[in-house]
């Protein structure tokens, strides 16, 4: 068998072996560096396998040569080869920036362990992307996480424990009622690869178990995916993090969380059975609304501008929870084009947040007076992912917005397309305020002091990549389009 | 050789020299065309690819007969302009000059209406910096007046575009029948950039502001874009014969009593548009020819004449007729290509308005709209009157205001020079424009009727001026500020809206103290909820985070238990 055939299992496999390794090499520099190579590896892996994927349809791979229902297989369709892409380049893109990112915020007695741990959070999301066993995909589910919480508790400020801490306690009642869920539905079906249990389902499922299983994994991947009221972990994660973890996280981790959901909801429940029959619209629609709604008035009062990213991406996670709950062809594009989307601009400005402490210490409103002659490029990155962030036309955020109130006005619910656009406006006020702030007030004494090259590079090519895909939409929505016609699209 | 689009060579143009030193500037303002030009030369229409937003295709170059005259017309005019501004070296006026006629380019070439919008737009912004880069006390003023015209005729373009689109007709750049909103729109806004009567306001507010080269580009480029798209979309819609006609006639008495030189040249500006309109209007083949060839040589007289009264302006710092005259003595060469200027615009025999707006003339009496002739026949003489005779006549003759100002810079002097032999060029030789026009010609403009015709028009308007001069009948050259309509948006409209606000304000102080109550109300309510101490911001306790997640799970577990039942 040729390497090519290989991919799959490469995908996970090389930065899963990678962590161990780079534990072992214990000199931080060297360790940087192979991560970097790794993350660039698994990078160039999954755009090979989204171009194959493209060009001659979904790629079936069997571990070990196990058929498909007795060993774990790999399915990957445009969906998850999205993901891939998503994942492993924003670990591309972040990897660099960690070699002098983690000097000023990360514990000193933990730096020989930072990248261990971010390949093995890099492996874990692309498992679960990947995976087409649903047992395999906890397994991975469990690796991620773990390393999430340990990242996040390397964090400089001694709240980053407590973040931790809580995140963990959430994260693991997220995890167990998605193997409940599992457990639930391997009860009924008797078996673990989706595929299969996705044929058998039907079967079973006016019977208790099946709908307190998607009940269970619902909620369990509300939890992962930071899906209003079940964000609680993420503020204050995202806040005492090192921003570079933040920048990783908060472009990638809620967005496995609800490529989970589409992938459970879609691929194995069947969305006949969850929208049609389960209602779980009811339930998306009006959490990912009330998310969105909230979030950005929490972010407008937030004085900490990383705390301001986290809710603007509880927020954002609202728009993608609601645009799967209308489960309409454009909402199904909106969800998967705004995970991709919205994980390239938060990104962007948490790196942002990244170069401002690395020169400032702090990254709250005091700290961004007159930063845009101080650290123009800096802040002119804030500014273009922020647009995107609203969703001005020509970046990103716009195009996911399109879908999204199309989405909402396709499912005859013109009222919540309102209440879309007005959360969209709230967004004006947080984005607008720190650009005040940065503009229009008087720097304090201090020559122009931009971020170094390695964290501020990272950011301009987010900023770039919000604004190229803003205009031409033949990666984002193109794929975005396969991947809904092949899941079934609308029930 | 591989070509790009036209327009990318001018917004390339654009960049480089924002980017250069000012050394290197005026080298590639001129070169730009140039390069333009050639690569206009070789290019293969087909290599261009089209751009595609979200599902709109936009075809960036669609190349037909009619879009290629307006294309070298404009690189012609944009290198006339490019020497013509290198008496100064500032950044903005070049790298706007460069950029807008990328765009003009882009808007001629544009093969769908969406396109040709973006382009629009484009025209609107990169010209309103040229009336910036004046620099002059109320620039800012003007630029924000002409912007709002500007925007809002994209914005009419906009809004037909958008009805087309949902109405499934597409957004090609076909032909239309003026019936229906989206035809309205779009004619509308043409309406505004062709300067259609009431709708005009602008041309004359803002070009006497801009900068000398600034006029010069404007003249050239915004309204002879709307009358391209007029040619294309509206041929032979009858209401334009009488629009037309209206345009050629109303400004000539504004012109007459007009101090400014160069708002004296806006209005004829006016007035010639008005010619094409009309042959836009009758539509027959020599009729939109006559349009066409029209619009090609008045580019190049009105630059010519907009050159000269700016060189004036630069060596005087004067544009009123009642400040000037007498300067022929210090600048002989300015004043003679004025003169080649005025005697093309005026239509002279061996000159370029002789050959293309007799076609014009031509076409109106075979279609049988003798009336329209008639009027345009008056305004050929009214155009000899204020353009031929009274801006040569009071800039550089008439009383010796006493200013002796040194000969306009040689850059300037190339540039009108370059200007004046492509007006003659064209009057003695018409064969090589006839042969670019949109349709075959069969006309020959030198017929023995139609000379000695002209020579008596010309010859008795003189007269008229020479009489009138005689015995001080004609209104005397006086500062002063004549009303037009853009009073109405400049003085009327500014103080019906200021009392209309202020009634709605005696009216609404409830209602707005109710608004202010209910955002006041609101941010109160996102304070309590969202703010430092709101319920949902607040630092999560593990626990009760814990609880949240099994309420809305214990909700879900029922929920699906009982659809289930």
């Amino acid at each position: 068998m040729s390497l090519l055939q290989q991919l799959p299992a490469l995908q996970v496999a090389v930065p899963l072996i990678g962590a161990p390794l780079c534990a072992l090499m214990g000199r931080p520099r060297l360790a940087w560096m192979f991560a970097v190579v790794v993350a660039w590896i698994t990078f160039a892996i999954s755009v090979a396998l989204l171009e194959h994927v493209l060009d001659a349809g979904p790629i079936h791979y069997t571990m070990g040569g196990w058929p498909e229902i007795l060993g774990i297989a790999y399915v990957i369709d445009p969906l998850n080869a999205l993901v891939l892409v998503l994942v492993s380049g924003m670990a591309a893109i972040i990897m660099p920036a960690t070699r002098i990112g983690i000097n000023v915020e990360v514990v000193h007695r933990a730096r020989h362990l930072f990248h261990t741990m971010a390949l093995l959070a890099l492996a874990g999301m692309l498992g679960i992307a990947i995976t087409g066993d649903i047992f395999n995909l906890y397994v991975f589910l469990e690796i991620s996480s773990l390393a999430s919480y340990a990242l996040v508790a390397m964090g400089i400020d001694r709240r980053a424990t407590r973040a931790a801490f809580h995140y963990l306690v959430q994260g693991t009642i997220g995890a167990t009622f998605i193997l409940v869920g599992i457990g639930l539905a391997y009860m009924m079906t008797g078996t673990l690869n989706m595929a299969d249990m996705a044929a058998r389902l039907p079967g079973v499922s006016h019977t208790a178990p099946v709908q307190a299983a998607l009940a269970f994994v619902l909620i369990g991947t509300a939890i992962k995916a930071a899906i209003f009221p079940a964000h609680s972990w993420m503020p204050n994660a995202y806040t005492y993090a090192p921003s570079l973890v933040s920048a990783f996280f908060g472009a990638t981790a809620t967005k496995i969380g609800a490529y989970m959901l589409l992938r459970l909801v879609y691929s194995v429940f069947g969305a006949d059975y969850a929208f049609g029959e389960m209602k779980i619209g009811w339930v998306l629609v009006p959490l990912g609304l009330a998310g969105a709604v909230a979030g950005s008035i929490v972010a407008v009062w937030q004085h900490d501008l990383r705390r301001m990213l986290a809710y603007s991406s509880v927020a954002q996670v609202g728009y993608i929870a609601a645009a799967i709950g209308f489960a309409n062809h454009d909402g199904l594009i909106a969800a998967i084009v705004h995970v991709f989307n919205h994980g390239l601009m938060k990104g962007a400005l948490f790196l942002v947040m990244a170069c401002v402490i690395m020169r400032l210490g702090k990254a709250d409103m005091e700290s961004f007076r007159g930063l845009g002659r101080r650290m123009p490029l800096t802040m002119g990155c804030f500014v273009v992912a922020g647009l995107s962030m609203i969703g001005v036309p020509a970046t990103v955020g716009f195009i996911s917005k399109w879908y999204l109130v199309s989405s909402a006005l396709d499912a005859g619910l013109w009222p919540l397309a309102l209440v879309i656009v007005g959360a969209s406006l709230i967004a004006v006020i947080y984005i607008w305020r720190v650009v005040d702030v940065a503009y229009f007030t008087d720097p304090p004494p201090g020559a122009r002091d931009e971020a170094p090259a390695m964290l501020v590079i990272p950011a301009v090519v987010l900023c770039a990549l919000c604004i190229v895909l803003g205009v031409t939409t033949d990666l984002t929505v193109g794929v975005a389009n396969t991947a809904a016609r092949l899941l079934g699209g609308a029930p | 050789m591989t070509s790009v689009a036209p327009f990318l060579v001018f917004l390339a143009g654009a960049a480089i020299v924002a980017l250069s030193p000012s050394r290197l500037r005026p080298i590639i303002l001129v070169a730009t065309p140039v390069v333009g030009a050639v690569n206009l030369w070789f290019l293969d229409p087909a290599v261009i690819p089209d751009a595609a937003v979200m599902d709109i295709v936009l075809v960036l170059h669609h190349g037909d007969r009619l879009s290629h005259l307006f294309g070298w017309l404009f690189h012609l005019a944009a290198l006339i302009a490019a020497i013509y501004s290198l008496h100064t070296n500032d950044r903005l006026q070049q790298v706007a000059a460069l950029a807008y006629a990328g765009c003009a380019q882009g808007a001629v070439f544009a093969g769908d209406l969406v396109t040709l919008f973006l382009f629009w737009e484009g025209l609107a912004l990169t010209s309103a910096a040229l009336i910036l880069a004046r620099r002059a006390p109320g620039s800012v003023r003007t630029t924000l007046r002409y912007l709002a015209v500007q925007v809002t005729s994209g914005l009419l373009l906009l809004a037909g575009v958008t009805v087309l689109h949902v109405d499934g007709a597409g957004t090609g750049l076909s032909v239309m029948e003026l019936d229906g909103t989206a035809a309205w729109l779009i004619f509308l806004a043409l309406g505004i950039k062709c300067g259609f009567p009431l709708l005009h306001g602008w041309i004359i507010d803002a070009y006497p502001e801009a900068t000398e080269t600034g006029t010069v580009l404007m003249s050239a480029f915004t309204t002879k874009v709307g009358i391209y798209v007029l040619a294309r979309l509206f041929p032979g819609t009858e209401e334009l014969i009488w629009i037309g006609a209206v345009m050629t006639m109303f400004p000539i008495f504004y012109a007459v009593i007009e101090n400014d030189l160069r708002r004296v040249l806006s209005y004829s500006l006016i007035n010639q548009l008005g010619f094409m309109v009309v042959g836009i209007g009758v539509g027959t083949e020599m009729a939109i020819n006559g349009a066409v060839s029209h619009a090609f040589s008045h580019v190049l007289y009105k630059s010519l004449l907009f050159m000269s009264m700016g060189a004036v302006l630069y060596r005087t710092g004067r544009m009123g007729g009642s400040e000037l005259g007498g300067l022929h003595r210090t600048m002989p060469a300015t004043t003679g290509l004025c003169i080649v200027g005025a005697a093309s615009i005026s239509a002279f025999p061996l000159f370029s308005g002789f050959v293309s707006k007799a076609m014009i003339m031509t076409a109106v009496i075979e279609e049988g709209h003798d009336w329209v002739w008639l009027a345009l026949l008056f305004a050929s003489a009214g155009v000899f009157h204020h353009a031929g005779i009274k801006i040569p006549f009071f800039a550089f003759f008439a009383h010796d205001s006493g200013l002796r100002p040194k000969e306009a810079p040689p850059s300037m002097l190339v540039a009108m020079a370059v200007a004046a032999a492509a007006c003659i060029l064209i009057g003695v030789w018409p064969g090589p424009l006839y042969s670019m026009l949109p349709y075959a010609v069969h006309y020959e403009p030198y017929s023995w009727s139609h000379v000695i015709a002209q020579c008596q028009l010309l010859f008795f308007s003189a007269l008229a001026f020479t009489l009138l001069k005689l015995y001080r009948l004609y209104p005397p050259e006086l500062p002063g500020v004549n009303i037009d309509v853009d009073w109405c948006y400049r003085w009327l409209l500014p103080r019906l809206a200021r009392q209309a606000l202020w009634l709605a304000g005696e009216a609404a102080v409830p209602l707005r103290a109710a608004s202010l109550a209910l955002v006041a109300g609101a941010t109160d309510v996102g304070r309590r909820w969202g703010g430092p101490s709101g319920i949902l911001a607040r630092d999560p306790v593990t626990g009760t985070a814990s609880l949240v997640v099994l309420f809305v799970f214990a909700l879900v577990l029922v929920l699906h238990l009982v659809h289930g039942l």
